[in-house]
């Protein structure tokens, strides 16, 4: 009944979905960020702790929501692991790209790594509604590098 | 299946020819549209009603005393006759156009609300309120002081009457506004019960009666309320038309609410004379086509009979209920004993959002999230909600499609 909607739901999804990885609250960090869409209540909480250089050294985060936000937070943790802020930004707004269109025919070199690993999510980009689930744990990340006080919100 | 063979006189197939978009698809599938609660869908004859009037008999109204404008006046007062029938008004005068249900309330809360009740008078709502019959009434706390009080729901999700009655026991709460059908758990409130409760109490009764008016028959009289309100696009009618009813005795003590045009009698430039019940609430061109399609609507049902409609509900909201609690790990929320075709549902192991996304690769429209009643999820301790709500032309086999969907839809999560 569902077999078409594995481009959506891949098992990666799902896996991250069930088990989130980094599903933590890291006591030291730096930066701290809420995430709250109200209307459809995915909400999430992240906390990113910084290395001497600034870059970000960890990232952990807590929150409930639908398989797509979920999956979404745990893949950006991972993700952003070892780079600098700046790449971290770059890898949000090219991930937004990605969720909206589907693709990311501008996303260099030097990040095709880790957009091949978050292109398991492009698929929302069919689903104009679900888009929002996917994109929230990014811009809670820009919310704590930004060090702003409110909730993201992306919807 | 065919519902006729539970409902006489009523064909479920036939009536379903009548609704040009059922036999739509969706992403390839057969359009199951069980959403009707959110908005319904259109009948061929409220589609051609609104299009005949823009190509033959549209003008404004009230206002020109030529032919074209003459013609729409009197289709749009007919469709004030008409709400009139359809809710047994005891004077078509009581009928007041507005643009939505939210609108009507709003309507009462800021003309009822402050014209007629004063700080420190109280306004009884329920926890199963729609936003809609509940932020206008935190709006007139804020502004003008009243003090608003909310009854409590069972754990089944019906009105908890004993709570009503202590709310009301000091005789400070003078309105009692609640739903006549809740849109998240299909609750029917014992409405003439409340009727009573709130008069013996010195307090009025509005209903909102945004889903139980297509579900089943209203009379005003008989329920015994003082202000109904409903709205067009889930009665089967176009969007931007909504109705409010009051009593005549209550609408003649209310100030205007929006002031403009068509609401005055005389206007200088120092002051104005409102103009007598209904037009002093209709400032401005009113929804004129859009009244026209709601007689069309109502025209439409009341052709069906609202009878035969309530009759074919309940053999689908027994199917339901029985088909729904059979799925494991499926919550249903709300068991109320007098109930409408509203399910709403939550999987163990899915999201209202990820559940809703997979049943509309199936074909099937259910809205996810909190339906605008924020608290009442809140009371159940649930974050969202997938909600089934079915109109006059859904059948048991879409029934039964969307239960074996939800199975399959667990087992796909798993």
């Amino acid at each position: 009944m569902f077999d078409d909607l594995r481009d959506l739901y891949q098992e990666v999804i799902l896996d991250h979905g069930r088990k989130p990885r980094n599903f933590r609250r890291l006591e030291d960090a730096d930066r701290h960020a809420k995430g709250d869409n109200p209307m459809c209540g995915d909400r999430m909480e992240l906390w990113v702790k910084l290395a001497e250089d600034g870059a970000i050294a960890d990232a952990g985060f807590q929150g409930r929501g639908c398989a797509i936000s979920m999956a979404s937070a745990s893949l950006m943790t991972e993700t952003v692991r070892g780079k600098t802020q700046a790449e971290a930004r770059e890898l949000g707004e090219k991930f937004r790209s990605l969720a909206m269109t589907g693709t990311c025919p501008d996303c260099g070199t030097a990040i095709a790594d880790e957009m091949e690993r978050l292109q398991v999510l492009g698929g929302v980009s069919e689903y104009p509604s679900r888009v929002k689930c996917a994109t929230l744990a990014w811009h809670t990340l820009n919310n704590a590098l930004d060090q702003k006080q409110e909730a993201a919100r992306s919807e | 299946m065919d519902g006729a063979m539970m409902s006489p006189g009523f064909d479920v197939e036939r009536v379903r020819q009548d609704f040009p978009i059922l036999s739509e698809t969706v992403r390839g599938k057969k359009l199951v549209f069980l959403d009707s609660g959110a908005s319904a869908q259109k009948p061929r004859a409220v589609i051609d009603t609104m299009v005949r009037t823009m190509e033959t008999a549209y003008a404004n109204v009230h206002r020109g005393a030529y032919n074209l404008s003459e013609k729409a006046t009197a289709a749009y007062e007919a469709a004030r006759s008409g709400v009139a029938r359809f809710l047994n008004a005891a004077d078509e005068r009581e009928i007041v156009f507005t643009s939505s249900s939210t609108a009507a309330i709003n309507l009462v809360a800021h003309s009822y609300g402050r014209g007629v009740l004063k700080a420190g008078d109280g306004v009884l709502i329920s926890e199963m309120e729609h936003h809609a019959n509940l932020v206008p009434w935190q709006m007139l706390r804020d502004a003008h002081g009243i003090e608003l009080r909310v009854a409590r729901i069972t754990d089944a999700g019906e009105l908890d009457l004993t709570d009503v009655e202590a709310k009301l026991a000091d005789g400070v709460v003078k309105l009692v506004a609640v739903t006549h059908m809740s849109n998240v758990l299909g609750t029917v409130t014992p409405a003439a019960r409340l009727a009573t409760l709130a008069h013996a109490h010195g307090a009025k009764l509005l209903l909102d009666g945004s889903q139980a008016a297509v579900h089943r028959r209203v009379d005003v009289q008989a329920i015994g309320c003082d202000f109904y309100v409903f709205t067009g696009h889930k009665l089967y009618g176009p969007t931007g038309i909504g109705v409010l009813w009051g009593r005549m005795e209550l609408l003649e003590r209310m100030p205007p609410f929006l002031g403009g045009g068509d609401m005055i009698s005389e206007v200088s430039l120092e002051r104005f004379l409102p103009a007598p019940v209904p037009a002093r609430f209709e400032a401005g061109t009113p929804p004129i086509i859009e009244a026209i399609g709601l007689h069309a609507a109502i025209d439409y049902v009341e052709a069906i009979g609202m009878e035969a409609i309530e009759a074919h509900e309940r053999v689908l909201v027994d199917h339901a209920t029985a088909k729904l609690s059979q799925i494991e790990g499926l919550t249903l929320l709300g068991r109320a004993q007098d109930r409408g075709g509203v399910f709403a549902f939550a999987l163990d192991n899915a999201h209202a959002h990820d559940l809703a996304t997979l049943l509309d690769r199936t074909g099937i429209a259910v809205r996810s999230g909190r339906h605008c009643a924020e608290p009442l999820h809140a009371r159940f301790n649930v974050e969202s909600t997938c909600r089934a709500s079915f109109g006059l032309y859904t059948t048991l086999g879409e029934v039964d499609y969307l239960a074996e969907a939800l199975v399959k839809a667990r087992e796909f999560f798993n």
